[in-house]
């Protein structure tokens, strides 16, 4: 019996749980946090799905999470400095509260 | 599912849990720093080495110390939080579960996944630079140029602005009044470089 599924469902339960927090909370950095574990759990199920395939000699799962990875930090980057700049502006960080736009 | 599996999967899923519901975002933090730790367990467990200490260099190492300072940086002064779920809560929840009820149905009604176990692939670093370099040259260099785009990018965008209304000064002007500082003398620090350049010069 393959660990596969169990991988499978422990990044699918991180994913729900990720996604769960981004729709919900308030502070926007903790909905980015939300994001992250998603791209985590993304990233659990390529190194599974490698791991348990017929040919992991290729090394497309570690090449794409690796990649993953890059991104993701490069992501979080401009995440948080687009809050940082506003909050400069608006001297909050509650997703509520950024309604300037609202019609 | 081995006992180690089910440890590091409690522990990353319970850390996970706690970061997403606790109320004091620095606790959210370190709870999903834990999280990362425990994926990164899981990686090695899956014989992904590389990819295991990538992660606890760059999640850990990097990006939870960057969620940190951002979290310092927007703190002002903190009046005990009304409420910590966005209005219209209910409905992210009912979303969330959904996604997850869909997966896992999908995970155990599925014929194609393999049931033997293939050996432990034996994967040197040296393998995945040649990998890198050779066939994923392309989204290897550009990954370079993402990096440095969002360099540049989150630089600018969190960089402080100058005072506004103060600009459209000549430079010659500037230097009477060097006490004022390098901040009034542009309105936008990105269209005007050569006038910040040249106040320091």
């Amino acid at each position: 019996m393959s660990p596969l599924p169990g991988y499978l469902v422990l990044s699918s339960f991180l994913f729900a749980i990720g996604l769960a927090g981004a729709l919900t909370r308030r502070n926007t950095i903790l909905v980015l946090v939300g994001i992250e574990l998603m791209l985590n759990a993304a990233n659990l199920n390529f190194i599974a799905f490698w791991r348990f395939s017929e040919h992991p000699e290729a090394l497309t799962g570690i090449l794409f999470v690796i990649f993953s990875i890059a991104v993701a930090a490069a992501e979080a980057a401009v995440g948080l400095a687009l809050i940082i700049a506003v909050y400069r502006h608006y001297r909050t960080a509650n997703a509520d509260e950024m309604n300037t736009l609202k019609g | 599912m081995t006992l180690s599996f089910a440890i590091i999967a409690g522990i990353t899923v319970g850390a996970a849990v706690a970061a997403m519901g606790l109320r004091n975002p620095v606790h959210c933090v370190l709870s999903v720093t834990l999280a990362f730790a425990g994926l990164a367990a899981a990686y090695l467990q899956l014989d992904a080495q590389f990819v295991g200490f990538a992660q606890i260099l760059v999640y850990i190492g990097a990006v939870a110390i960057l969620i940190v300072f951002a979290i310092l940086l927007t703190r002002g002064s903190q009046p005990p939080q009304p409420s910590l779920l966005s209005a219209g809560w209910q409905s992210g929840i009912i979303v969330a579960l959904l996604v997850l009820g869909a997966l896992v149905y999908a995970l155990v009604k599925t014929p194609a996944l393999p049931r033997e176990i293939p050996p432990a692939p034996n994967v040197t670093v040296r393998q995945i630079g040649d990998a890198l370099m050779h066939r994923f040259v392309l989204p290897l260099e550009a990954v370079g140029l993402l990096l440095t785009a969002a360099l540049i990018g989150a630089v600018i965008i969190a960089m402080k602005e100058p005072e506004p209304g103060s600009g459209n000064r000549h430079p010659e002007t500037e230097r009477k009044e060097s006490g004022t500082g390098a901040q009034a003398e542009a309105p936008n620090s990105i269209s005007n470089p050569k006038a910040q350049s040249s106040n320091h010069a």
